[in-house]
């Protein structure tokens, strides 16, 4: 009856939807974090023009995110998002806040510098509770039965708030090194500014983290010292492109920064999927424990197997279409 | 006082979800209209409906924004506050759902960037196809999510096996029997939607004497849509009602306020149900009629709440008085579309002042009539949740505190609050400033869009006035 095993794809699947979401409404979050540091107005325009057309499609990886979890594998979305009840809850203010602000931010002027702060807040709020959910499966949860039985608040500890900073540093690096792409001038010399003191802190926080897991639990630790030698060279790629950030910064190469954060983030990313293989809902239960009906997986799978190509295609288009710089004062809309 | 948290999710969900369905509703049928507008100017090249189109796209934007990001709100509701409804019908809502985003909201938010913003750079026939697409969206999205819904009211082709639903028969599942009602049902609201707030706009701004001739056009093409659409959705909710008599007669006798099954069972205009006392207070009864429109027949039986004990039954009064302004409103509708016919004989219909007033209050009617009947439907199905298989207590998070409950749903009000007023604010101002070319009067506290106004030339000779006017107002006055 179950000649393949479908979770494995769905695995793969789940995990592509995941880092999509990461890198794309990660450089725009990013801009959102550096918008009060920018230089002037003018590059505060820059910025958002040059992520407003595209947005809404990146947030959409989110709500695939939720979606298709429910769909493959119902149990991380009903402990997790119990057990982060609250921080889920800022999360979701913050997107709302950081959306509206798209559009709003456009049609005001004296009000203008709310929406601002609106936009501004809205994403490092967003980040940081994103990073938070990245600690806070790290260190796993209390569970029976199948169900949360934590309390409201232990999701809030000192290394959930270590990684929801490091993430917060992971998407103002994006920002910025989106931002040399996609400017010129002024704009883009501030974007070089700031690439480098961000990878700093991004290295810092990122090998705080490093450090610190191993100890969180027994069997991150065992996999990482004892088992599996060859995951090493996952933070040995992430640490080379590091260094082709630094490097290329200096060259002031205009696409290779943005480039190579992603892959900083995939293998740090990747890293993270073997600490902790094949449990998705830490310390209990796996992949397989967490998957819902076989009839289910393969219903969705078909559809999606077939949708996904296009809509990664259109994607690709709109990305197009938009390419270039963006110019100041050049006004979309 | 101990906070219960399954009344307080209640609240909660009703008030995010209607909320959200608010921006929806309205974004469905405006996306079709606006569809249309950007065909019929790229076939006439008439830059009437360009204007237009590009007038309704800048209002479009701002409602998209808002239901995008209340959507995202609704896509963790099930996961944070109904966690054991959510493992138990994830098989089916799990998959419903996904396909709700492959299929509709990648397609809908990477053409809205064109739509939006690449008027200038996509050639005409593209930026046509990409308002068709957002249009279409809009569609494959109300279908999956309805279908997801309808499940809940009228549960089909599953099996519960261990407190888990289990998908026999995905057909049956999606096609359950009233999905076809309330797709349709909801899809002729959208329009209706649509159709008023154009129409109370376009007639707004005739009072005003702004853009007579593209407001009459607007104006014209409404009326002759809600002249169709209203006594269409009248028919189509009778039958609604009757798909609903057969399957959960206990929310029919709710709606029609009727505690005993009999026959001859009289239409209420007025009463105030009593719970407590299992009768209604100052009844204005029309013998017989509830009898005549759900059987046919003056001696036809109807159900009545006396068909389930006390605990199964919704609070009756909500959904009583829902139903009666839903259906209210819907005659009313039909009363302004039938006026507006005898005005257009006598060639009047935009310029009669009375009925320009009245179709301004008429748009916000139809987001009263739509939440009204989500109310009905939904309040209707207590204290069920996937009706007759799980209750709404069986469904709650064992974690969910009241406390937790009570601080995010706080939480949601003052943020939709702020988000809901700022948002009209922003849209009011977008209808002030109208069809006209902003740059006249408001550019002087607009510093941002210089380039667009440079590239207008201040003498017109008819052919530049042409190009500028296909380059649309949207690109112009900026946003
Ligand atoms: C796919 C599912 C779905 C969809 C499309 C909707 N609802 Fe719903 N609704 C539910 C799924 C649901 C639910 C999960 O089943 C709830 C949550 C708690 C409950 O009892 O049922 C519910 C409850 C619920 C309640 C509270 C009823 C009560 O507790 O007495 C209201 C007023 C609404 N909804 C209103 C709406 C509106 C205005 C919608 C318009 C878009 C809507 N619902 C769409
Ligand atoms: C509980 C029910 C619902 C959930 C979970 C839900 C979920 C969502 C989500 C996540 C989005 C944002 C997608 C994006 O990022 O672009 C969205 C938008 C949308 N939803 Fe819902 N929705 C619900 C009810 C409804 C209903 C009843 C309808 C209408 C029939 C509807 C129609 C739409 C449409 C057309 C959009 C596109 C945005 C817009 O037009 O404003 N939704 N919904
Ligand atoms: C004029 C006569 C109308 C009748 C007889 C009617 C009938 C009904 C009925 C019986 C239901 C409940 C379905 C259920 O049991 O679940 C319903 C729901 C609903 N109605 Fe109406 N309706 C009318 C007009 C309208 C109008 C004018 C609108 C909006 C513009 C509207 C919007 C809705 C919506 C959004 C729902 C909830 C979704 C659904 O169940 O389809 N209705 N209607």
């Amino acid at each position: 009856m179950q000649p393949f095993d479908l979770v494995l794809i769905w695995a793969f699947i789940i995990g592509f939807g995941i880092i999509m979401y990461v890198l794309m409404d990660g450089f725009d979050l990013g801009l959102g974090i550096l918008f009060p540091f920018a230089p002037d107005d003018q590059a505060r325009d820059v910025m958002m023009n040059s992520v407003a057309p595209v947005w809404d499609g990146n947030e959409t990886w989110l709500v695939l995110g939720g979606a298709g979890l429910l769909a493959a594998f119902p149990l991380v979305y009903t402990i997790v998002l119990p057990a982060l009840y609250i921080g889920v809850f800022l999360m979701l203010a913050g997107l709302i806040f950081r959306g509206v602000a798209f559009e709003f931010r456009f049609k005001a002027n004296t009000s203008r510098y709310l929406w601002d702060w609106a936009f501004a807040g809205g994403s490092t709020v967003a980040a940081f509770a994103q990073g938070v959910v990245v600690g806070a499966y790290i260190q796993g949860f209390e569970t029976a039965n199948g169900v949360y039985v934590g309390g409201a608040l232990d999701w809030l500890t000192p290394f959930t708030v270590l990684t929801g900073f490091g993430l917060m540093a992971g998407y103002a690096l994006l920002g910025a090194t989106w931002l040399i792409l996609k400017s010129e001038g002024y704009i883009q010399a501030w974007a070089y500014r700031i690439t480098l003191p961000l990878l700093f802190t991004v290295l810092a926080v990122f090998g705080a983290v490093s450090v610190w897991t191993p100890f969180i639990d027994e069997m991150v630790r065992d996999r990482w010292f004892s088992s599996l030698g060859v995951i090493w060279i996952l933070p040995l790629l992430g640490l080379g492109c590091a260094f082709q950030i630094f490097r290329s910064v200096r060259h002031r190469f205009e696409g290779m920064p943005f480039v190579a954060t992603m892959g900083l983030f995939i293998f740090t990313y990747l890293g993270l999927l073997v600490s902790r293989w094949p449990y998705v809902v830490p310390p209990d239960y796996t992949l397989w424990d967490a998957a819902s009906a076989y009839d289910s997986q393969l219903f969705l799978l078909l559809g999606l197997l077939f949708v996904i190509p296009i809509v990664l295609i259109y994607t690709a288009w709109t990305y197009w279409v938009f390419r270039g710089k963006v110019r100041a004062g050049e006004g979309y809309h | 006082m101990d906070l219960d948290p399954l009344i307080l999710s209640r609240i909660q969900f009703a008030f995010v979800v209607s909320f959200h369905a608010i921006f929806p509703v309205f974004t469905i049928g405006l996306a079709s209209f606006i569809a249309f507008l950007e065909a019929v100017s790229f076939k006439t090249g008439n830059p009437v409906w360009l204007r237009l189109s590009g007038f309704w796209t800048r209002v479009f934007a701002v409602v998209f924004g808002m239901g995008v990001v209340s959507g995202i709100v609704m896509s963790f509701q099930f996961g944070t506050n109904w966690s054991n409804f959510a493992r138990a019908s994830a098989n089916f809502l799990g998959p419903m759902l996904s396909y709700e985003v492959i299929t509709a909201f990648f397609l809908e938010a990477a053409f809205l960037g064109v739509l939006l913003f690449g008027r200038d750079k996509v050639p005409k026939g593209v930026h046509l196809l990409a308002a068709v697409m957002v249009a279409t969206g809009t569609f494959i999205s109300s279908f999956w999510i309805l279908a997801a819904n309808s499940w809940l009211h009228t549960p089909a082709g599953v099996e519960l096996r261990e407190g888990i639903f289990h998908v026999v028969s995905w057909s049956d599942a999606i096609f359950n029997p009233s999905f076809p009602y309330r797709f349709a049902h909801m899809g002729l609201a959208s329009f209706l939607t649509g159709a008023f707030v154009v129409s109370g706009v376009s007639a707004w701004y005739l009072l005003r004497g702004r853009e007579v001739e593209a407001n009459k056009k607007a104006l014209s093409l409404c009326l002759w849509l809600i002249l169709i659409l209203a006594p269409t959705q009248a028919v189509l909710g009778d039958f609604h009602g009757l798909n609903t008599l057969e399957h959960q007669p206990v929310k029919v006798a709710a709606m029609e306020g009727n505690w005993e099954t009999g026959t001859n069972v009289p239409l209420l205009l007025f009463a105030l149900p009593d719970n407590a006392a299992e009768t209604n207070h100052y009844e204005v009864p029309i013998p017989s009629l509830a009898s005549l429109i759900l059987t046919h027949d003056w001696n036809g039986e109807v159900p009545g709440l006396d068909l389930v004990p006390r605990d199964e039954r919704p609070p009756v009064v909500i959904v009583f008085w829902a139903f009666r302004a839903m259906v209210g409103l819907g005659l009313l509708m039909i009363a302004v579309a039938l006026t507006g016919l005898v005005l257009r004989v006598k060639g009047r219909f935009w310029r009669t002042p009375w009925f320009l007033q009245s179709l301004r209050v008429m748009s916000f009617t139809p987001f009263v009539a739509v939440l009204a009947g989500w109310i009905v439907t939904e309040t209707g199905r207590a204290p069920w949740l996937v009706y007759g298989m799980m209750t709404q207590a069986q469904g709650l998070t064992p974690s969910l505190t009241g406390g937790m409950a009570l601080f995010t749903l706080i939480g949601y009000i003052v943020v939709y609050a702020l988000v809901f007023t700022a948002g009209l604010y922003y849209l009011l101002r977008v209808l002030y400033v109208g069809l006209e070319d902003e740059q006249d009067d408001h550019e002087a506290d607009r510093p941002m869009r210089p380039l667009s106004a440079a590239h207008v030339p201040f003498e017109y000779s008819e052919s530049n006035r042409e190009a500028d006017a296909l380059s649309g107002p949207a690109n112009q006055g900026g946003h």
